[in-house]
């Protein structure tokens, strides 16, 4: 294969994708200088320039403890990244293992009431939740899992199921038959051929579903706020909503919460991007 | 002996039991929910170390999550034992069934009589005041020596000042804080008999004379809180309106002091601000225990109204708590409570503020006349506030339900005798094993609340107050409430600014994911890693955060896009000038649109990424080998090969798109005018902001629904007739 590429055509590469990346970050490094800026002056400017740089937000935001009513300090900030994760890592677990053998038995068998449910699937995703809060509050009431992370873990999986479903289905589907039926014919079951040479050669596609899982949990607000009934249970989220009053705003704390909150998401990538480029490189498929 | 112990018996185990109960009842905490921050929050905290009750657990809740909140947790007896809100909510509140009346928690004679009044409904009270909140005036003492005592005075100012500085600075868009204005003028925001009172001669004075104001350059266009607070303390506002919080905002940072907001000469009348009076409600479960009432006592206590007045320099509500002699600020602002109106607690005072809102900005923007304009915002008004359609029987949708029901159960049956049927259903079971606990958590979790939301929609009226009313909603909706079908707001041209955003956002969604996707795919690329970490940041970074940084670089005056506007015109020496983005639907729609393609792209390229890991490497290699071009590799190859995998991750970002409510509801809110909504920002406004009318929101969210079903289905089927033709072409 003709692997070497031009120079001028590198240099085209490369100047496209630092096109993108200068306007995916533009917008984020204001957020960034907002919220090391000790004084925000109202002047337009073309550079996001922290004024008058300050750590005093960031420390505001991640330093709060409190207080609880047996007489232990809390680091609240620190209990409360733990919550996020513990809740965006449970639901990406929960989610994908729902949704595996479901993607694998609509991308293998043939069933009655197969296309019934995947278009149910598809119909979740089509009505807006805005009536929905007050039912869900009630259902999770009456399993007894309000004010709990479990609660807010099903939840978030159960919605995360369907999407992911569909991307490992679809996944699944461009794996060729012919390794589960090679496995099969040397005596493995059903199971262990899915287990064992399906899943591995699926495991790019595992990966992304699970950060897609992971990062609609992580980033949830208006039903971490509505389930929650416990300063030390709160998610990040919710924690940065505080900074928006009844009649003000304070954007440097908002804005100082909201980098420190996507920091573990960006850390996360980082690892799962290897894990595509593993995926790449062992190639797996090899028909 | 043992019929008497049977008699003794009950005699001492019933006081045992009720010791035990006590004990029981005394041991549980109480719970107060509050959305106080900062010092506040602390004035509570010490506040509550001097109750000597059950001890008392505090939450503190983001304001935004308050009201639904309270309405979820406590009509299941969950949720808070009293919380601390502004009286404003209290006509709500009662007809939701979340208030009762304090009873003896009030502690008599002992308030301000203003302050009573506003928590009382019927004769009743509601609530007990803790505290009076208003806006006052602040003057930067740096700028200005001697304060002129009329607003007209304070404009006159602006010859004098610096150049850059504004005389007065305030959020002049927003019908709060206009409301100063309009009650100088004469005028009010809602009648007695809950009518809208912002049109007549003096609201169109009071809009005429903001305008004004803006047209002189004596007060900032587009001023929002961060905006005015900003532009005060960086010395460039010498007056502006706002609350205590701004106070608590500006530290060191300019010399300023308060005072009662000036008289407008004109009328020589008082600009009166709205009072809000912060006050203790208790729920029905919490109202019966002793011990809560007398938390909501000591609450509002004249001990904790001098740690509230002495940490917090809050407008305490009581009589006999005199301020400190040293304070000039709390004084006033307590001066200016005195002179404020109190808010209306009539539910019909939260559907002013959005018609309100959307007529001054109109009139701002130039676009129309005062008179037109309140005339519009009446009208709508009204539209939201219109009776409830008449209720209906439900039995007419019964015997549809049922009918459907017995006609599905006989094609059950039907299909269940057809011969083989057996058959398959055995060769089902395995697979039924795989999918048996998502049936069970999608159901369950995610159907079944949708389902009994989407029934919602056949009830009307506001919370608390509902009614069935059969398709009267659906009917409501289509017909555009009776006006013309492609009104501002009519269900038609909603669907058509929908469609219009989901085909645009969609295709750059696309296009860019696609493209990045593929170029950081290529094997040899350097760097790979870095680029991918830092293109999938705009969806790192929690949107409801971003989408409000774009909001603030689209600001005419002081946003980024003008400063790089600014920055070309004095390099190249162009003359462009800035952009008032969110005054004409184009460029407000174009706004909404970057922001959410920028939010969106990621997601799609590292689909794309995903997808392309699938290709097998030799395949590519055996269509260079018979000597393919590299863009019919792409074409022929590649694209073809990724699409099963894009199609799900395409499908579902086009219904997500559709119903994106955030970025609209963000970044422009609607304007101009509400033109830029979408179907769901539309369901969600009448959801939230116009009175929780839930079953009218339900039912855009069953015609949404329905419409998208239709789609897919019809797509699915051209799809299908295309890829058997393909098929059959093949053969």
């Amino acid at each position: 294969m003709n692997r070497e590429s031009s120079l001028l055509e590198r240099i085209a590469v490369h100047a496209a994708l630092l096109l993108a990346v200068a306007f995916a970050l533009y917008p984020v490094l204001w957020v960034v200088a907002t919220a090391f800026s000790g004084a925000l002056t109202p002047e337009p400017r073309a550079l996001p320039v922290p004024q008058e740089p300050t750590l005093e937000h960031l420390r505001e935001v991640v330093g709060g403890s409190r207080e609880l009513a047996d007489g232990t300090t809390v680091w609240l900030f620190g209990r409360q990244l733990l919550n996020s994760i513990i809740v965006a890592v449970s639901t990406a677990a929960v989610g994908v293992l729902i949704a595996i053998p479901t993607a694998y038995a609509l991308a293998r068998f043939e069933f009655l009431g197969k296309a019934a449910g995947v278009r149910s699937l598809l119909a979740t995703q089509m009505f807006p939740a805005v009536a929905s809060a007050i039912p869900l509050y009630l259902i999770l009431d009456a399993l007894g899992l309000l004010n709990s992370r479990t609660g807010l873990v099903l939840c978030y999986a159960s919605t995360s199921v369907p999407f992911a479903i569909f991307q490992l289905r679809a996944a699944f589907e461009a794996i060729p038959i012919d390794l589960e039926e090679a496995a099969m014919v040397d005596g493995a079951t059903r199971f262990q051929a899915f287990r064992k040479v399906v899943l591995p050669v699926a495991r790019p596609a595992i990966a992304v579903t699970s950060l897609f899982a992971f990062m609609s949990a992580y980033n949830e607000f208006i039903l971490a706020a509505t389930l929650l009934d416990d300063e030390t249970m709160f998610t990040l989220p919710v924690m940065l909503q505080r900074f928006i009053g009844e009649y003000d705003a304070q954007w440097d704390k908002f804005a100082a919460g909201a980098l420190v909150v996507s920091l573990p998401v960006m850390a996360l990538f980082y690892l799962v991007q290897r894990h595509l480029v593993a995926g790449l490189a062992s190639g797996g498929v090899k028909g | 002996m043992l019929a008497s112990l049977a008699r003794v018996l009950p005699l001492l185990v019933g006081p045992i039991l009720l010791l035990l109960g006590s004990l029981a009842q005394a041991a549980e905490p109480i719970r107060l929910w509050h959305a106080y921050r900062g010092a506040e929050e602390e004035a509570l905290t010490e506040i509550l170390a001097d109750f000597d009750g059950a001890p008392v657990e505090t939450l503190a809740i983001p304001y935004d999550a308050f009201g639904s909140k309270l309405a979820a947790a406590i009509p299941l007896g969950e949720g808070p034992h009293l919380y601390i809100d502004s009286h404003e909510r209290l006509g709500d509140y009662r007809r939701r069934k979340i208030v009762v009346p304090v009873g003896d928690a009030l502690e008599a004679g002992a308030f301000d009589p203003v302050a009573l009044a506003a928590v009382r409904l019927d004769d009743e009270a509601w609530a007990v005041p803790l505290s009076r909140k208003s806006v006052a005036l602040y003057v930067n003492t740096a700028l200005v020596d001697e304060v002129p005592p009329t607003l007209e005075g304070i404009v006159a100012l602006r010859s004098s000042l610096p150049k850059g500085v504004y005389p007065f600075a305030y959020e002049v868009k927003k019908a709060y804080s206009h409301a100063p204005l309009l009650h100088a003028f004469g005028g009010h925001m809602l009648t007695d008999d809950d009518r809208f009172g912002f049109v007549g001669p003096e609201a169109e004075a009071s809009v005429r004379f903001a305008a004004s104001l803006v047209e002189q350059g004596a007060v900032p266009a587009n001023a929002d809180g961060g905006l005015v607070t900003n532009l005060f303390k960086s010395g460039k506002a010498a007056f502006a309106m706002s609350g205590p919080w701004l106070a608590a905002d500006l530290g060191d940072a300019v010399p300023y002091r308060v005072q009662p907001l000036p008289i407008l000469e004109a009328t020589g009348r008082p600009m009166q601000p709205f009072l809000t009076v912060e006050a203790v409600m208790l729920s029905p479960h919490g109202a019966q225990r002793d011990d809560v009432r007398a938390l909501a006592r000591h609450l509002a206590g004249a001990a904790a109204a001098e740690v509230r007045q002495r940490r917090a320099r809050t407008v305490t509500a009581r009589l006999d708590v005199a301020p400190p002699a040293d304070d000039p600020l709390l004084a006033a602002f307590i001066a200016q409570a005195e002179q404020a109106i109190p808010m209306p607690t009539s539910p019909a005072m939260r559907s002013t503020w959005e018609p309100a809102d959307r007529a001054l900005a109109k009139v701002l923007r130039g676009q129309a006349d005062p008179a037109s304009a309140l005339e519009e915002a009446a009208h709508r008004f009204d539209d939201v506030r219109r009776p409830p359609p008449p209720p209906a029987s439900p039995l007419p949708m019964l015997v549809i339900l049922s009918a459907l029901t017995l006609w599905g159960a006989f094609v059950l049956v039907q299909r269940a005798r057809q011969p083989g049927m057996r058959e398959r259903l055995r060769r089902s079971l395995p697979a039924y094993r795989y999918v048996v606990h998502a049936v069970l958590a999608v159901g369950i979790l995610v159907i079944l609340p949708l389902v009994v939301g989407a029934g919602t929609a056949l009830f009307a009226g506001p919370a608390g107050e509902t009614q069935y009313v059969g398709l009267a909603n659906f009917v409501d909706i289509l017909t555009a409430r009776g006006g013309p079908l492609l009104s501002t707001g009519s269900f038609y041209l909603v669907l058509l600014v929908t469609l219009l955003w989901t085909l645009v956002n969609v295709v750059f969604h696309l296009g860019l994911g696609l493209g990045l996707g593929l170029l950081l795919a290529r094997p040899l690329l350097r760097m790979k890693a870095i680029y991918r970490v830092l293109l999938i940041v705009p969806w790192a970074v929690p949107n409801y955060v971003t989408a409000l940084a774009w909001k603030g670089m689209f600001d005419q005056q002081y946003g980024a896009i003008t400063g790089v506007i600014l920055a070309l015109n004095d390099t190249l020496g162009t003359s462009i000038e800035p952009i008032a983005w969110f005054s004409s639907f184009t460029t407000a729609f174009t706004a909404n649109a970057a922001t959410n393609i920028w939010l969106g792209f990621p997601f799609m390229m590292v689909v794309t990424i995903g997808a392309l890991t699938g290709v097998p490497k030799d395949v590519l290699e055996a269509a260079e080998v018979d000597g393919a071009t590299r863009w019919q590799r792409l074409t022929k190859v590649v694209l073809p090969m990724i699409r099963p995998t894009m199609m799900p991750a395409i499908t579902l970002g086009a219904i997500w798109t559709f119903n994106m409510f955030n970025v609209v509801f963000l970044v422009s809110g609607g304007d101009p005018d509400g033109s830029t909504d979408i179907l769901v920002s539309e369901a969600y406004r009448w959801a939230f902001t116009r009175e929780a009318q839930y079953g009218y929101a339900a039912a855009y969210a069953v015609l949404i629904f329905l419409l998208l079903m239709v789609t897919t289905r019809l797509l699915e089927r051209t799809k299908g007739r295309w890829d058997r033709a393909g098929r059959g072409g093949d053969s």
